[in-house]
């Protein structure tokens, strides 16, 4: 298996299949410490995570906290909206404080694209990309490959369709990045508004038909319509996206007998998923939240487990 | 290179450790054996598969990985992987006997003693290895040994067993100044 070489977890092309394969490995472990009476191992103790939310956030900044915990990291939360980001400090004045109070990595999450790495260039902390814009969002991608692995005990070969609003989707982007290094075809399918151009580029299919994506799939993965992006009008209306798109139970047939259904959350019932499906028996998406922080607790691990060069 | 013990030998301490901790335990009642990983776990195994020879019964056995107990995790530079630990048996209330290769510094078992509080409160935590080289950093010491090994602190003591490393079981000291 090979080395973790990197200081900073950005984005998945930054990545190798041997650093996913370590990862992966390392969540299983983790994984166990989770569902122990004492959930908690010494491997960070002393260390001190930052937890830098620009943008709203349940799932991911608790997840996150909790593997810095179950680290026995110390962990502190900065949230735009109740912070001095709100008075007009600068995202890396902000970092720039919290390395200054000997914080030794930083989570991050903002609207703009490209954030997390003016952090990386800009302050010693490492820094864990948690959501930039529409770019990337890696540990969203790594939990839901090690979900697939988990349950497939493969990830070679495995199709996965990508269903709903492509464009304006981080988790689509690092999934793609990753499933490809990972050995997986992937399909993306959405109306043709929400499907960015060129995105075959990344090596993926791309489809507005959805009998055509779900067809064969061995995973479906519905994305959340991301109104707060959408400031134009990328669709004529939320029913016709319903009526085309929806992941309902008849259409979850057309995909392989047993798929996974799997949504990053938080999900619009009845929009992109119908409740039967979210709460079926195929659905996956309370154990990915469930991985999540087996996930973030081996990343943070990888990151910070050693010594500091 | 110097061979300390051959296949023959390992074997034989292996049983008398397995007849050393029936004897200690008057028995197999709530006795458990916990390996550290990897070789103290391919011990582990063997000494269960020896009990089983010598009383019929099979007891329980599991794998432990102290990698995140480490004291030096800090300090190194090549970190450790992490592996699962594998104990599906509470170990409250039991009989734990601690199985690894090399006794040395005593770090490992310190770790692997905190490793095993956060599992349980075990009613006695004992220690066997196959070999204890001496040089210890803290107040650890076996219960059951293999072997005493003199050694320099410049010396290294490479264990092969069959299931975990090329070859046949071995235990050989190499280097040092002499």
């Amino acid at each position: 298996m090979s080395e973790w070489k990197h200081k900073h977890l950005l984005d998945l092309q930054d990545t190798t299949r041997g650093d996913i394969e370590l990862i992966l490995e390392t969540a299983r472990s983790f994984k166990e410490v989770s569902s122990r009476e004492i959930k908690k191992v010494p491997a960070l103790r002393g260390k001190t995570v930052a937890m830098l939310f620009a943008e709203p956030s349940t799932r991911t900044r608790v997840s996150f906290e909790l593997a810095a915990k179950r680290l026995s990291a110390d962990t502190l939360t900065i949230q735009a909206a109740v912070s001095s980001l709100a008075k007009g400090e600068t995202l890396l004045d902000t970092a720039l404080n919290v390395e200054a109070m000997n914080v030794d990595l930083v989570v991050v999450r903002h609207q703009a694209s490209g954030a997390p790495q003016i952090l990386a260039n800009g302050t010693k902390m490492s820094v864990v990309n948690a959501g930039d814009g529409c770019r990337s969002h890696p540990t969203q991608a790594l939990l839901d490959i090690f979900t697939i692995h988990e349950k497939l005990g493969r990830t070679d070969g495995v199709r996965v369709a990508i269903v709903g609003d492509i464009m304006h989707s981080r988790v689509a982007r690092s999934n793609i990045s990753g499933l490809i290094k990972m050995g997986a075809s992937v399909v993306v399918c959405g109306p043709s508004t929400l499907l960015p151009v060129g995105i075959e580029q990344m090596g993926v299919e791309s489809t507005t038909d959805i009998t055509k994506a779900l067809k064969g799939a061995d995973v479906v993965m519905a994305l959340r319509m991301q109104k707060e992006r959408q400031q134009d009008s990328f669709l004529p209306s939320i029913a016709e996206y319903v009526r085309e798109f929806c992941i309902t139970p008849e259409r979850l047939k057309l995909a392989n007998h047993k798929a996974l259904v799997m949504h990053p959350g938080p999900t619009n019932r009845g929009i992109e998923i119908a409740a039967e499906v979210a709460d079926g028996p195929q659905s996956v998406i309370l154990e990915q939240v469930t991985n999540g922080i087996a996930v973030r607790m081996a990343v943070l691990y990888l990151l910070l487990g050693r010594r500091a060069e | 290179m110097n061979v300390i013990m051959d296949q023959e030998q390992v074997r034989r301490a292996v049983i008398r450790i397995a007849h050393e901790i029936l004897e200690r335990n008057k028995g197999v009642k709530d006795v458990c054996l916990v390996g550290i990983r990897t070789r103290g776990a391919v011990l582990a195994a063997r000494l269960r598969e020896a009990i089983r020879q010598i009383e019929g019964v099979d007891i329980p056995a599991g794998v432990l990985d102290i990698n995140l107990y480490r004291d030096d995790l800090a300090i190194i530079s090549k970190q450790p992987v992490i592996r699962e630990t594998l104990i599906d048996f509470d170990v409250t209330d039991q009989k734990l006997v601690l199985v690894d290769d090399v006794l040395y510094t005593g770090r490992t078992i310190r770790a692997a003693l905190d490793a095993l509080a956060d599992l349980g409160r075990p009613a006695c935590i004992q220690l066997a290895v196959l070999v204890d080289r001496g040089h210890r950093e803290l107040p650890i010491r076996a219960d059951f040994v293999g072997k005493n090994i003199p050694t320099a602190k410049d010396q290294e003591v490479k264990v092969v067993l069959a299931e975990s490393d090329q070859g046949p079981d071995s235990v050989v000291v190499q280097g040092g100044a002499a």
